[in-house]
């Protein structure tokens, strides 16, 4: 080992992030298998909360149903695991009847974007302040690997043995289309990077989505014969995304079929809490 | 003491008085016939007062809404009919066992599927009990008048409040479209009851303590961070496999309101004390029935009615007690049979015959009279 290589590696010694903090140790461990993308999302969006500065009481943590929706049973904000597709619709009552909350929402891609799909144009629409983390790992974990809006064509899952003929939706440019006013793509790959974005969001004031690619190598990486975890995480994480900032440096041909990281989209418009307090219930009293 | 406001009013506008009377301050619905009045008295009124008003994308997110609202400490409504209540089901029986409480307005129209959306309809009343998936509690409340629409809006309030569960309010068409003078009541005459309070320190608090039958519901954001799930679960809100503890838990969310039925449920007798012949019936047909009955006093027959004001918990005690002393009991529906059923559980000895409309009308007083003498 070289004397640089030593220093590099003092230099790059932290505190080490204290996760307890946050989570509910006596309800660990948790149901996610070995290699599942989920448990490193939780430890970036943790890092991020941590950095916001809201407290625990202030934060409200609300999912659907799915592996990934089993999040905020380990967390000890204010949190609740609804129905599968409706994370959504109870966070805008909560969040609407309570706007001091910081409301986060932790959903698959199924979850959101299949029988959630109404509820999540709907949020976008609405512009409420909430941050949306969908989980997509391009399948149906908790039924055991069916395939998901997000899977891409042809790949193979418990009910497309002879490959998904369905095309994929783009979660990005459906929150951007659908109005939400913060959208963002990350990895669980790109850890770091996914803490920095998911910080970025839960400070926004608006619908904050933010897409983020992790993976379920037990059933669509073995259905589609990836070796480990960590290919599958080669693949579709490192090599399946570039980040927005160098895509605009590289050639067309480099950018086909990958999903850019990075902030994507954000605009300024108007929140619905803020809308209502400032124009209906005012006008109402005026009236 | 200051004069009661007398108003003419829709039975859909007394709705809306009576949940805000009861303090109800969160609204999420979608617009549905005969329904849609509620949503929009809703609307002008909340915003007022200080409370949420909020049009959803449809009848799931809205009573999903609802709940994640009442669990912050607002009361909470959401209101519809026929189809929209299939669509909230799901959401009923998530209420039921993460009790949280809610009141669900059903203005019942023709069914099934989209229906008769103008017609009056009693065929929702097994759907009020059954329509979710699983043993579920259930509370729901059958006012016949405008008045009544209002007093039994703030008992839905308070029942929800008191037992932490979802309470339907349910009523056909007629009573909900036809207009009548009512007296509005003054703040403090009727009865307003607010959910326990979470008295204990954060770190003792349990949302399902079972050293309660109903424990306090603490509102999300006041410092008792707990946690919530449609998953069978222990007394902490988190998910459990130990079959004891589900069982008990299953049988508590039933048991909270089958040991209170006294309390809950609410009967109206007319002429029943010598009765030979007795009608049972809620709602706008109970309006006929009241007539027929009278003429039929008038015409020297000993008939008279019992008018469930809850339907569920069916008034077993009540009607088993009339099925015992009367010959005949007669149960007019706008159904083609759902609470004659529960008669006939009920009454072992007295013959039972229902009377029913699936057309649109109104059971008419003629329609019940002929019954009654039928039977003399
Ligand atoms: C109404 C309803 N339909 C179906 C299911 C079964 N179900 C549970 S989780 C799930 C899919 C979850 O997929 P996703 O949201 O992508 O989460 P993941 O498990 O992949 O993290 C389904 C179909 C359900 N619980 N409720
Ligand atoms: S099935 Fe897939 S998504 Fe679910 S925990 Fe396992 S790896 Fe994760
Ligand atoms: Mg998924």
């Amino acid at each position: 080992m070289s004397g640089t290589a030593v220093v590099e590696k003092k230099e790059r010694v932290s505190v080490p992030f204290d996760y307890n903090k946050y989570l509910r140790p006596n309800k660990l461990p948790h149901i996610w298998c070995p290699g599942c993308g989920h448990g490193i999302v939780l430890k970036a969006m943790l890092r991020a909360i941590d950095k916001t500065g809201f407290s625990k009481d202030e934060i409200c943590m609300i999912s659907g149903i799915g592996c990934s929706s089993r999040t905020p049973g380990y967390v000890d904000f204010n949190t609740m695991h609804t129905l599968h597709g409706r994370a959504l619709s109870f966070a805008t009552g909560v969040k609407f009847a309570n706007p001091r909350l910081k409301v986060i929402v932790v959903t698959g891609d199924g979850d959101a974007l299949a029988i959630g799909g109404n509820h999540f144009i709907h949020t976008c629409r609405r512009n409420i302040d909430m941050t949306v983390v969908v989980m997509t790992n391009a399948t149906y974990g908790m039924t055991g690997g069916q395939y998901s809006p997000t899977s891409p064509l042809e790949t193979v899952a418990t009910t497309s043995r002879y490959g998904n003929i369905e095309p994929p939706f783009d979660t990005c440019e459906m929150a951007k289309a659908a109005g939400a006013s913060f959208v963002a793509r990350g990895t669980a790959y790109h850890t770091l990077e996914l803490e920095k974005t998911l910080h970025d969001a839960i400070m926004h004031k608006g619908t904050s989505v933010v897409d983020v690619i992790d993976a379920c190598p037990t059933y669509f990486g073995r259905a589609n014969k990836f070796k480990s975890t960590t290919h599958l995480m080669d693949v579709v994480e490192k090599d399946g995304t570039v980040n927005v900032k160098q895509a605009d440096k590289l050639p067309p041909e480099k950018l086909e079929g990958k999903f850019l990281r990075g902030l994507l989209h954000k605009v300024d418009r108007p929140e619905y809490c803020e809308q209502y307090e400032n124009l209906v219930m005012e006008k109402a009293k005026a009236k | 003491m200051a004069e009661r406001k007398k108003k003419l009013l829709q039975g859909n506008d007394a709705c809306v008085e009576g949940a805000l009377y009861a303090g109800c301050r969160f609204y999420a619905g979608y617009p549905i016939t005969p329904s849609t009045e509620i949503a929009e008295g809703m609307s002008v009124r909340l915003p007022k007062l200080g409370g949420k008003f909020i049009q959803m994308e449809d009848e799931i997110a809205s009573i999903a809404a609802a709940i994640g609202a009442s669990l912050t400490g607002l009361k909470s409504l959401t209101a519809t009919s026929g189809p929209g209540l299939s669509l909230k089901q799901e959401c009923i029986g998530y209420a039921c066992l993460t009790e949280v409480p809610l009141v669900i307005v059903n203005v019942m129209r023709g069914g099934p599927s989209t229906g008769y959306p103008t017609g009056p309809s009693q065929s929702d009343l097994m759907a009020a009990k059954w329509g979710a998936h699983g043993d579920h509690p259930a509370i729901s409340l059958a006012p016949q008048s405008v008045q009544e629409i209002l007093t039994e809006t703030v008992r839905a309030f308070n029942l929800a409040e008191r037992f932490r569960t979802p309470v339907m309010v349910l009523y056909d068409e007629i009573v909900g479209h036809m207009r009548e003078p009512i007296t509005l009541p003054l703040p403090g005459e009727l009865e307003v009851i607010d959910r326990a309070k979470a008295a204990c320190r954060p770190e003792e608090y349990f949302p399902y303590d079972d050293r309660y039958e109903v424990a306090p519901l603490a509102p999300f954001g006041a410092g008792y961070r707990f946690h919530v799930t449609g998953l069978n679960h222990k007394q902490d809100g988190f998910p459990t496999n130990d079959s004891n503890i589900i069982r008990a838990n299953n049988e508590r969310i039933m048991n909270k309101i089958e040991n209170h039925k006294d309390e809950i449920c609410l009967n109206e007798a007319i002429d029943l004390d010598d009765a030979e012949i007795a009608v049972v019936a809620i709602g706008s047909t109970a309006r006929s029935a009241r007539y027929a009955v009278k003429e039929a006093r008038a015409a020297g027959i000993k008939a008279g009615l019992l008018r469930p004001i809850t339907m569920w918990p069916f008034p077993d005690k009540a009607v088993k007690e009339l099925g015992s002393r009367v010959k005949a009991i007669i149960v007019p529906e706008l159904n083609l049979g759902q609470m004659v059923h529960e008669v006939e559980r009920c009454s072992k000895k007295a013959q039972v015959t229902g009377i029913h409309r699936v057309d649109g009308e109104p059971i008419t007083p003629a329609q019940i009279l002929e019954a009654i003498r039928k039977h003399k």
